[in-house]
């Protein structure tokens, strides 16, 4: 047997969320044209693009936060296009928004509890543990448990909001823009954490316009354009490609060929 | 069974349908974006990329033929700007303008490591030493094995070119253990054995990895039993790529299509309809990784039929059978693609012959035997031998230099050739396969 990457992708475990040929519309402007990708388990696949390429709008369509006009979706072998967040979270899908969206007013604690909400209040011991588990994860959390989450640095709420997704068990994390606003040792500290993930057999869908970080620490990526994927390749291939390095990486200048 | 990538080449059919329905959009919206051909067709068709919903919805998509890309001569058919190409192969420019391939640098990896596959399932590895006969001049083929068997960390020893005594030499004293050229290239070797007078046996050949050229059952048997070897079929053209397009494993059973990199299909040449698994008709292959050269439906003219279903080898990747003949009138002759009316254009330019001609090709051991006979006008032939004799000598002359091959050529009476017009008018018998 040959030797080939390390990770989910050569393990063959097989496609945890497939997407195909979505297309969602915001109003009268169609903003996903027929979008398709798949991510496999265990692995952390990146889509890249310039602003308004529709990477937020994906996640939000396969979270049902947005109607998909047409196309499917279907995670763990279950069709779910359109159907509600709540009943995605207990699939074990979860998103982590982009800006964090916390409740500013309450605790860190009750912030990780309220990620919890799908399990009854009964499984005490449960919720315990995934505390443990988070904490783990993310000790400053575990420092600042009664602290209002409003009163958090930039780099601690987005430790927050991921740790509250994790609060459910997920089996995969959609994350959006997860670097965005941060410092750059403070986003590089997320994404070694996101890097943790993936050892926890997490498997994870990564929105960043930070094309560079994001490439690096997944395994796949996918790079849009207007609404449409332009190229599909493994991570490392994608931080070669010419063109991606003159469009997203900032090396080079863009040309256009006649 | 070794796989090179073993992921791709195993997977459950669902996924690899996924994967080609994802590369496929992906490809058709670069095609559309940065090949003013494709955004051509497609617009006269009334289709959009988006249109591409389902895998289905290929057939609905134009055809790309060896014509468009001619017409794209030289660099109108690239996706990618020229300081991304890193790589141009061409056709052997004969009576036409040649076909211009480009890759970029991402091109030349995807075509390493799906020749690496083509060598992984011939059972090369890292020990081997591959004796690699196709020349770097006019075939792609050369580079693709080359950097498949590096990839794999074989060692690769190009001889092309090089004089059957010396090739014999190099083969037992190097210990050659792969073998890899046209079909006729094997025959070559087994006869310079036989002269040299080496028992294959002294030497440490295993396996031989053929293309280039459409070779029988027959000939495979006598490759085999005269080199003691596994002879495998390779696929590819320059156009897409070659070798990668497809290749035999162990089994020796159709060869296994990397549909991970293209989607094949066969259709009725005629009417253009997509047939299904088991009937033979025009082989199409559409590139979904490709960056510098995209091609939508290409039709290569090859003849073939398809079977999804798994290999004993645990290959998931559809088979399709050993071509052996083509939709049009292309003949290869040592491995050198020519039409006939390339023939025909190089009698009208050489005064005094008439462009009425057979072409009859054998197999004479190793070599392909070719006899042009060609009428001559009256006048000529009445004329004295000198005459005659400079006559054949421009058309060998022209012939070597304009397509490369150099027949035996027989002068015949005017009218002594069969004139039947239309269908049925024979003018190549290729008694090789």
């Amino acid at each position: 047997m040959r030797s080939y990457k390390a990770s989910g992708l050569a393990l063959g475990l097989g496609s945890v969320l497939k997407v195909r040929s979505l297309v969602t519309h915001y109003g009268g402007i169609q903003a996903l044209k027929g979008v398709s990708l798949h991510v496999d388990e265990g692995e952390i696949v990146a889509l890249v693009g310039a602003n308004g390429a529709g990477k937020t709008t994906i996640l939000n369509t396969i979270c049902g936060l947005v109607p998909a006009s047409s196309g499917e979706v279907i995670f763990d072998g279950k069709k779910i296009t359109n159907a509600p967040t709540e009943y995605l979270v207990k699939l074990g899908l979860n998103q982590v928004p982009e800006g964090r969206q916390l409740f500013a007013t309450m605790s860190v604690l009750d912030n990780l509890i309220l990620g919890a909400y799908q399990r009854s209040r009964s499984d005490k011991k449960r919720l315990g543990e995934d505390l443990d588990f988070v904490y783990s994860v993310f000790p400053v959390l575990k420092e600042r448990s009664r602290q209002r989450s409003g009163t958090l640095s930039g780099g601690e709420q987005q430790m927050l909001a991921i740790g509250r997704a994790l609060m459910s068990r997920p089996k995969m994390l959609l994350l959006d823009e997860p670097s965005i606003g941060l410092a750059p040792m403070v986003a590089k500290e997320i994404f070694n954490v996101i890097l943790r993930f993936r050892e926890m057999g997490t498997t994870i869908l990564l929105v960043e316009q930070n094309a560079k970080a994001a490439l690096s620490i997944a395994d796949r990526g996918y790079v849009l354009e207007t609404g449409k994927v332009i190229l599909e390749d493994t991570a490392s291939e994608l931080m070669r490609n010419k063109e991606v390095q003159r469009a997203y990486l900032g090396k080079g200048y863009r040309h256009v060929w006649e | 069974m070794a796989f090179w990538s073993e992921r791709y080449e195993t997977m459950p059919r669902d996924e690899i349908l996924q994967i080609q329905l994802e590369r496929l959009q992906a490809s058709v919206n670069r095609a559309y974006e940065n090949v003013a051909f494709y955004r051509r067709v497609l617009d006269d068709a009334g289709l959009s990329p988006e249109d591409v919903r389902t895998l289905d919805d290929l057939k609905r998509l134009p055809f790309t033929t060896r014509e468009d890309l001619r017409r794209g001569y030289p660099y109108d058919m690239f996706a990618v700007s020229l300081r991304d190409v890193v790589r141009i192969h061409s056709s052997a420019g004969t009576t036409g303008p040649p076909i211009v391939s480009g890759y970029s640098a991402n091109d030349l990896n995807n075509w390493s490591s799906l020749a690496a596959r083509v060598l992984t399932a011939a059972g090369v590895e890292k020990e081997d030493v591959v004796q690699v006969d196709f020349g770097h001049g006019m075939f792609a083929s050369a580079f693709g094995f080359q950097y498949g068997a590096e990839r794999i960390g074989a060692s690769v020893i190009p001889v092309s070119g090089v004089g059957a005594e010396q090739q014999v030499a190099i083969m037992r004293d190097y210990r050659t253990t792969v073998l890899i050229g046209t079909p006729s290239y094997g025959l070559w070797v087994a006869e310079a054995l036989d002269e040299a007078k080496i028992n294959r046996r002294a030497l440490s050949l295993r396996v031989g990895i053929f293309g280039g050229e459409p070779w029988s059952e027959t000939v495979r048997a006598d490759i085999e039993a005269r080199l003691g070897i596994n002879a495998l079929d390779s696929y590819g053209l320059s156009e897409v790529i070659t070798p990668g397009v497809s290749w035999e494993c162990e089994c020796k059973c159709g060869l296994h299509i990397a549909e991970d990199h293209f989607i094949a299909e066969i259709i009725d040449p005629k009417t253009c309809e997509t047939l299904e698994a088991g009937v033979e008709g025009e082989l199409v292959l559409t590139t979904l990784t490709k960056e510098a050269l995209p091609l939508i439906r290409y039709r290569t003219g090859d003849l073939a039929y398809l079977d999804p279903t798994p290999c004993e080898c645990g290959r998931t990747l559809a088979r399709m059978s050993r071509v052996r003949s083509r939709t049009d009138d292309m003949i290869i002759i040592q491995g050198v693609s020519i039409f006939p009316s390339q023939v025909e254009a190089v009698l009208m330019e050489v005064e005094g012959t008439k462009p009425h001609f057979r072409l009859i090709i054998e197999r004479q051991g190793s070599v392909d035997d070719v006899e042009l006979q060609v009428e001559v006008s009256e006048r000529i032939f009445s004329d004295q031998m000198s005459k005659l004799v400079e006559v054949e000598e421009k058309l060998k002359n022209r012939l070597r230099s304009v397509l490369g091959i150099s027949p035996r050529i027989r002068l015949v009476e005017p009218r002594t050739l069969g004139r039947e017009f239309g269908k049925g008018r024979r003018v190549v018998i290729d008694k090789r396969l």
